[in-house]
């Protein structure tokens, strides 16, 4: 009997070691600059999207699809040793956006933006009755998550993807012509302004405050420069046009382009997309374009444009002091990863960085962190082990990134040596 | 000798389909006796792939998660020949497999021929880990007729 106590110990501190060698192994995959640190902070969380951190550290996470009936986890590192060892969940929906200010935490579902009041601590007070303050929200499976931010006067902007590709007649179907006057466009296809504070909000009660953006899932508040950004999921299938367009320029266009919104700006979306290899806006081939002839001028040009397809799922500017003074003020960006790039490679799956100054990029974009994919190349979507999806800056300036694969959460650090 | 075989079966086939019997569809067995229909078949349907499925469907028929079914060991692919040619005949959107939600659009690809159907879907029905009988023209032709 007691042998075969020891052995059970054994098997079971050896699976503990694995498990143990596996996390780490798993934090060591991720490639990120000199003088930074990663780690897995949590893990097998399920489909995690948007997260917020407290001024504590504690995480909230918005979860995809609720697990055991739970859309929101919040978990705590009740030892300090650096990963969360208790997790909690309220929240029967699942979605996307979630987002942290003073004292409330915002959080969505595919039709709806809740509140719930925060403690001294940033503890939810009463999880199961929050607020709603925005409902009946358009989501028609594509697209159909929202994401939020607020700024610093009691706004709450919120995304509300269109429900098609680029607006044809017959979504996504070859050779079919864009509907003109995309109707689209009164409901979806930009982001909408609310009060934060103010319940049972529609269409009616809002503003759109700027349109022609296809489908925007990462997006953060400026403070220094006092505006809103946007990271937009460009048009796919640039080949259904196969006249125009041959299958390796549909994989390199159009560019996944960041925004600088100011308040009734128009992207675009569906006339028109941004070459960034021309580096000029395209008129759609939908609507008469042939790859060359440009777009009309009213439309808005991005501040930064990404190569095509890669799926910028989040965006954060980093305000904190822990990090070199190169990557203050600067913008953060999670790539989902590709997977309109077939037969070719699939790209993305990292996190970049845009260096900023005085309001503009002030240097070319870079790969700041690689690796959650997990293999060398990703040839088709469901080879990636994780993908990022969100960011937070936790508050001692600390990066979190989620992974809404396996619900893999991994902090970077800037250690210095 | 072997043409006349296809012709009959293929025949056969047809007609089974079109009696809509109770029975089971008589199962083609092309690829025991007309080896060489079923391998020109597979080629063009490699092809047809290639040009009109793989930007969703990808290289290895793994779809994209969320986004777009999967059609590895898939019993929608192996399953009902005339739900897997509807499918291709008036597209599809949003279905739920294994727990797991597709969201995207499949747009009709009915500007296609009979034969390219026929193609494409016995070419799916022979790859990615599927294996399952021939789809064949006529039988493509009988669904898109009778809706």
């Amino acid at each position: 009997m007691k042998s075969v106590a020891y052995s059970t110990l054994k098997i079971a501190l050896g699976a503990l070691m694995i498990v143990c060698a596996s996390l780490a192994a798993e934090a060591q995959t991720l490639k990120v600059p000199a003088g930074f640190k990663t780690s897995i902070v949590a893990d097998n969380l399920g489909k995690a999207r948007h997260i917020a951190l407290t001024k504590k550290g504690d995480l909230y996470v918005k979860l995809a699809r609720p697990v055991n009936g739970k859309g929101i986890l919040f978990l705590k590192d009740k030892d300090g040793d650096g990963k969360y060892d208790e997790t909690s969940g309220f929240g029967s929906y699942g979605g996307t956006g979630i987002y942290l200010k003073d004292n409330y935490l915002y959080a969505s579902s595919d039709e709806e933006v809740f509140r719930y009041e925060l403690d001294e601590n940033q503890a939810v007070v009463k999880p199961e009755s929050p607020e709603k303050i925005v409902k009946g929200l358009i989501a028609r499976n594509q697209h159909e998550t929202k994401s939020i931010v607020l700024d610093n006067s009691a706004n709450i902007y919120v995304t509300i993807g269109a429900y098609s590709n680029s607006c044809q007649v017959q979504d996504r179907r070859q050779g079919s012509p864009g509907r003109p006057g995309c109707p689209i466009l009164d409901s979806a296809g930009g982001v909408w302004q609310f009060k934060s504070d103010r319940l049972n909000q529609s269409y009616g009660e809002g503003i759109r405050y700027a349109t022609g953006l296809r489908n925007v899932v990462g997006l953060d508040w400026n403070s220094q420069d006092k505006s809103l950004y946007v990271m937009q999921h460009g048009r796919d299938q640039l080949s259904m046009f196969p006249d125009l367009f041959s299958s390796e320029q549909s994989a390199e266009l159009p560019s996944e382009c960041m925004f600088k919104i100011i308040k009734n700006d128009d992207a675009g979306w569906p006339y028109i997309y941004y070459d960034h290899i021309q580096k000029k806006n395209i008129l759609a081939p939908e609507y008469g374009g042939d790859g060359k002839k440009e777009g009309d001028t009213k439309y808005i040009k991005p501040v930064v444009g990404f190569p095509a397809h890669l799926a910028p799922n989040g965006l954060l500017f980093y305000t904190g002091e822990q990090f070199p003074a190169k990557y203050k003020n600067g913008a953060f960006i999670a790539f989902h990863g590709s997977w309109n790039r077939s037969p070719q490679a699939q790209e993305g799956y990292y996190v970049a960085f845009v260096p900023f100054k005085n309001g503009a990029p002030s240097g070319d974009w870079e790969i700041f962190a690689e690796g959650f994919a997990g293999v060398e190349v990703v040839n088709s979507p469901r080879q990636a082990q994780h993908r990022p999806c969100g960011l937070a800056q936790g508050p001692d300036g600390s990066l979190f990134v989620s992974d809404d694969v396996k619900g893999t959460i991994y902090k970077i650090s800037y250690t210095k040596n | 000798m072997n043409k006349l075989k296809i012709v009959v079966l293929l025949t056969a086939t047809s007609v089974g389909a079109m009696a809509q019997t109770k029975k089971p569809a008589p199962k083609l067995k092309a690829n025991t006796v007309s080896a060489s229909a079923l391998r020109s078949s597979l080629e063009r349907g490699k092809e047809m792939y290639a040009t009109y499925c793989v930007t969703c469907h990808q290289t290895d028929g793994g779809g994209v998660p969320n986004l777009n079914a999967p059609l590895i060991k898939s019993s929608n692919v192996v399953g009902d020949k005339k739900k897997l040619i509807n499918i291709l005949l008036k597209g599809m959107q949003g279905i739920d497999i294994d727990g797991e939600s597709y969201s995207n659009v499949m747009p009709s690809a009915s500007y296609l021929t009979d034969q390219q159907i026929a193609d494409v879907l016995t070419y799916i029905r022979n790859n990615f880990e599927n294996k399952a009988s021939a789809v064949t023209a006529a039988e493509v032709n009988l669904i898109r007729k009778s809706k």
